[in-house]
Order: C-alpha cells, then sequence, then structure tokens
C-alpha cells in the first residue's frame, strides 16, 4: 500500500531582506510503502534536512504535492490544514531532530510519557515512558531530572524515546544517531526493525548509513539545486 | 508558497469564529478585518509588536469593548449561529461571565485587591446566583488547588501575594465557571524567569485536562512557542501571516514575521 506519495516537491526561501530567493529542494518525487525504509542521502545542503521539514510542516512546501494515505483518508501534507496537520502530528507522523527542546521543570520521564497521554492516564504513560529510557541505556538516576541539565548524548536519547513512544503511521528521523552510544544505537535499530515489521514507514537521514544498513529498503540520493541568480 | 486546503481531518467545527473584525480609536486604526478561527483544546497565539492590535483583538474576543463591525460567534448550544457582537449589553454580559474567562498582564485589571483571594474566586460564582457560603467557599478552594496555588493562602489579599501568585489567582478566577474560551494577555510577562517557567507549567496542564480553546497574546516568542499550537502575526491592526507555530518561527513567509522572528535573541 502506498502510504506517502511525493510529487515534485520543491522549497525555496525567500529572505525578504536580502531581496533572494534561496532554493534548498527541487522537484523530489518518490513513493513509500508502509513499513518500508527510505534512507536520504546527499551532501551538506542537498535538502535533506528540508525534505524532512516539508513533509512535517514545520516548513511550508513552495510547491509540489506530498499526498499522505491517512486514517482519514488521502491528504496532501504541501498544503493541507495547519489544524489537519497538528492532528497528524499528534496521531501518525513523528518527527525526530537531533536536538531536544527541554521544557524548564518537567522530567524526562515526564517529557516521554507526554506524548502517550493522549489516551492513556499518567501512571500507565510513566510505566511505558520508563520501559523504553531502560531499553535506550539512560541511567535510572536521572529519569526524574530536568533534560535541560542532560549530555548531549542524554538529550538525544529523551529526544528519540519521546518521538518514538506513541505509535505512528509515518516517522521522519533527521540524524537521531549523531551523538548516541552503541548501547542506544542498538536499541534503536531493533525498536526500529520492530516499527517495520508493524507496518510503520520510515524516511531516515542518517550520518553513518552503516548503522541502519541491515533495515533499509531503498534510498533516494538528493543533490543540491543548481544555484539561481538573484531575482530582485 | 501554496495555498492551504479547508480543514479535511478535523470535522468539529471550530469553537470560536470571528470574522471581518474592526476597530477604530478616533482616527486610529486598531484593528482591521481580522478573522480568526479556534478550535476546542488548541492554544492560538497572538504575536506582534506594541501597537499591532493583539490586545484589541483580545479585548473584542472578551466582548468588553465593542466592535465597529464583523462577527463573532463561538460554537455553543445557546449561542451557536448568533453574532455575539449584535447581542444586547446584559445578553453579552451574561456570555463573557459564562463562557469566557481572562487573565491580564496587570493583576491589578483582572482582582480585586482589597478582597481575599478565595473571595475573588468566589465573585465569580456569585454573579451567576450561587449563595450558599460552604459552596462558594468549597469551589474557590478547588479552582485555586487546580490553578496549583498554595492553598494556606487563599484568604490572603492579592496585594500581599508575589506576581506569580497573582497570576494563578487569576486563572482561578478565570477558570471557576468553567468557560470554554480562556484568553491570556501577556500571562507571565514581567514574572521571574523561573516564576514563569512554573505558571507557564500549570497553564499546559490545564489546557490538557479541561481541553479549552485558548488565545494567548505575548511578544515572547519563547512563551508562544511552549503553549501555541498556531499562530497569527499581527501588525498595523492586521493579520500578515498565520501558521503552525514552527512553521512561523522557522519559515515565516512575511518580511515583518522574518523582521520579529530574527530579531529574537
Amino acid at each position: 500500500m502506498t502510504l506517502l506519495d511525493v510529487q515534485k516537491l520543491t522549497k525555496q526561501f525567500r529572505i525578504h531582506h536580502l531581496a533572494r530567493t534561496v532554493p534548498s529542494l527541487e522537484g523530489v518525487s518518490f513513493r513509500l510503502h508502509a513499513g518500508q525504509f527510505l534512507l536520504v542521502r546527499g551532501g551538506n545542503g542537498a535538502g535533506k534536512s528540508t525534505l524532512l521539514r516539508c513533509l512535517y510542516r514545520t516548513y511550508l512546501p513552495s510547491s509540489g504535492s506530498a499526498v499522505f494515505a491517512s486514517r482519514q483518508g488521502r491528504i496532501d501534507l504541501a498544503c493541507a490544514a495547519d489544524v489537519d496537520i497538528v492532528n497528524l502530528r499528534q496521531h501518525e507522523i513523528g518527527h525526530v531532530t537531533q536536538f531536544l527542546r527541554p521544557r524548564p521543570r518537567v522530567s524526562a520521564l515526564d517529557l516521554v510519557a507526554e506524548p502517550l497521554l493522549l489516551d492513556q492516564p499518567w501512571a500507565a504513560a510513566r510505566e511505558t515512558a520508563a520501559e523504553w529510557l531502560a531499553a535506550f541505556g539512560l541511567k535510572q538516576a536521572i529519569w526524574q531530572a530536568y533534560p535541560i541539565s542532560f549530555s548531549g548524548g542524554e538529550q538525544q536519547k529523551v529526544n528519540l524515546v519521546r518521538a518514538l513512544i506513541a505509535p505512528r503511521r509515518l516517522l521522519l528521523l533527521d540524524e537521531p544517531t549523531a551523538s548516541l552510544d552503541a548501547q542506544a544505537r542498538r536499541a534503536l535499530i531493533t525498536r526500529l526493525a520492530a516499527l517495520k515489521a508493524q507496518g510503520v514507514a520510515i524516511i531516515g537521514i542518517f550520518h553513518h548509513p552503516e548503522d541502519v544498513r541491515a533495515i533499509v529498503d531503498d534510498e533516494l540520493p538528493l543533490d543540491a539545486p543548481s544555484a539561481r541568480g538573484d531575482d530582485q | 508558497m501554496i495555498a492551504r486546503a479547508a480543514p479535511q481531518i478535523v470535522a468539529e467545527p471550530p469553537l470560536l469564529q470571528a470574522q471581518r473584525l474592526r476597530k477604530r480609536y478616533g482616527r486610529i486604526v486598531a484593528v482591521e478585518g481580522v478573522d480568526l478561527e479556534i478550535y476546542r483544546g488548541e492554544v492560538l497565539g497572538i504575536v506582534g509588536e506594541s501597537g499591532s492590535g493583539k490586545s484589541t483583538v483580545l479585548r473584542l474576543l472578551n466582548l468588553q469593548e465593542a466592535a465597529d463591525d464583523g462577527e463573532y460567534r463561538l460554537n455553543l448550544p445557546e449561542y451557536a449561529g448568533r453574532n455575539l457582537l449584535s447581542l444586547d449589553r446584559l445578553t453579552r454580559r451574561q456570555v463573557q461571565i459564562r463562557h469566557i474567562g481572562i487573565v491580564y498582564q496587570n493583576p491589578y485589571l483582572g482582582l480585586r485587591m482589597q478582597t481575599s483571594s478565595s473571595g475573588n474566586v468566589a465573585e465569580r460564582l456569585l454573579l451567576v446566583g450561587e449563595r450558599n457560603y460552604g459552596r462558594l467557599r468549597a469551589a474557590a478552594r478547588e479552582s485555586l488547588a487546580a490553578s496549583e496555588f498554595p492553598l494556606d493562602r487563599m484568604d490572603d489579599l492579592p496585594e500581599r501575594l508575589s506576581g506569580g501568585m497573582q497570576q494563578r489567582v487569576q486563572l482561578a478566577k478565570a477558570l471557576a465557571l468553567r468557560p470554554a474560551l480562556l484568553l491570556l494577555d501577556e500571562p507571565t510577562t514581567g514574572l521571574d524567569v523561573s516564576v514563569q517557567a512554573l505558571v507557564l507549567d500549570t497553564l499546559m496542564l490545564l489546557q490538557r485536562e479541561l481541553q479549552l480553546a485558548t488565545v494567548i497574546v505575548s511578544h515572547d516568542l519563547g512563551v508562544i512557542r511552549t503553549l501555541a499550537t498556531r499562530v497569527i502575526v499581527m501588525r498595523h491592526g492586521r493579520v500578515v501571516e498565520h501558521g503552525l507555530t514552527d512553521q512561523v518561527l522557522e519559515d515565516p513567509q512575511d518580511a515583518y514575521t522574518q523582521q520579529l522572528v530574527h530579531a529574537k535573541l
């Protein structure tokens, strides 16, 4: 089943104070099936993160389409209403970035449990959160601490678990292993393989693709868009 | 940029719909042609510099000032389909008391400083006819507790409280009658950073539990990022941009929004 059909997706940034338009992603097309893992490849500036952010709608695409087969029917992520995107982010699409945005005075355990609260009480959500944090090797001594004081690797574990803990149909992973230790990388690959088996589709950017080689189904090579002149 | 489609997954109608809101003070245009929709369970942020009209929009939504033009509807059984701006004064006041809660930046606007904190909260219930002392007291206690106010201080005068606690009393008062709509006007501006974080936590907790439709006006983009799911950007009384909070902050489209976002430290 085609879960995501991306056609000619394009993103340019209009920078008003420079009166310039900067191309970042140009005419990208691909199809993704349920349970498929697509590895996005390309050098710096090729638009890898831009692609994921356009699909998550942190960036507004400039043109093209990205039709997602949601549980509520087919919907074009490139132009869907903001409230629909909010709904999809809560229930169907997850995005893992390299950086955690910790909230003041929220413990690691609660931050991770939060996405589960839509359909379960705190106690159950915290129990599941504890299992996940243990699997990713976060020291139990710091589960109740505030992640703002954590190391980069610890923050990334919290970030990953928070993004993966609630069931999603499409996961967008933007270099989630950049500062992880070996145990956490193994835990991640195990979880991703299990999610794939359940039919979750994954689009990933990995600085060290060998980490995920065993579970990659397809690759999408990206090239930096050709530079164009100013359009003042 | 691609034009955004109408909602397709979210099927319930918005709780709040406002169209073509307009307000002038003499020759000054405060708000011109503002459209808004807010759904239950979501927080809409309004950002913009001083004088952009954001607080005026909030006062119009609170029915505390008359608009010069426009339509304003709340999807509530008693008022469905009715333009609240054309209701008579008394009925408008009823809607405001029963269905809208507001927290001001300045606690002197929201609280009576010479009345106890519990009395301030109980006043909302008095307004709808509750006269039983025990029930008034219990309701005030419950509402203050929900706002994470220390109950051993519930009979203190607000003027004796810290800024953070005054905001909790305002919040308890705003939510005492379980409104559908919560309006927040710079609710944490002027508080110490650590106190601000605690008040924001309480707001998020209540938002999740009560599934309110909330509007927050703030010039602090960090506060907006923490609380709001969607944002509108105002300038000179008009909406120049709207979108998901992360999108407006990371991929602002309008020249003014780009300037505003990049001015943040």
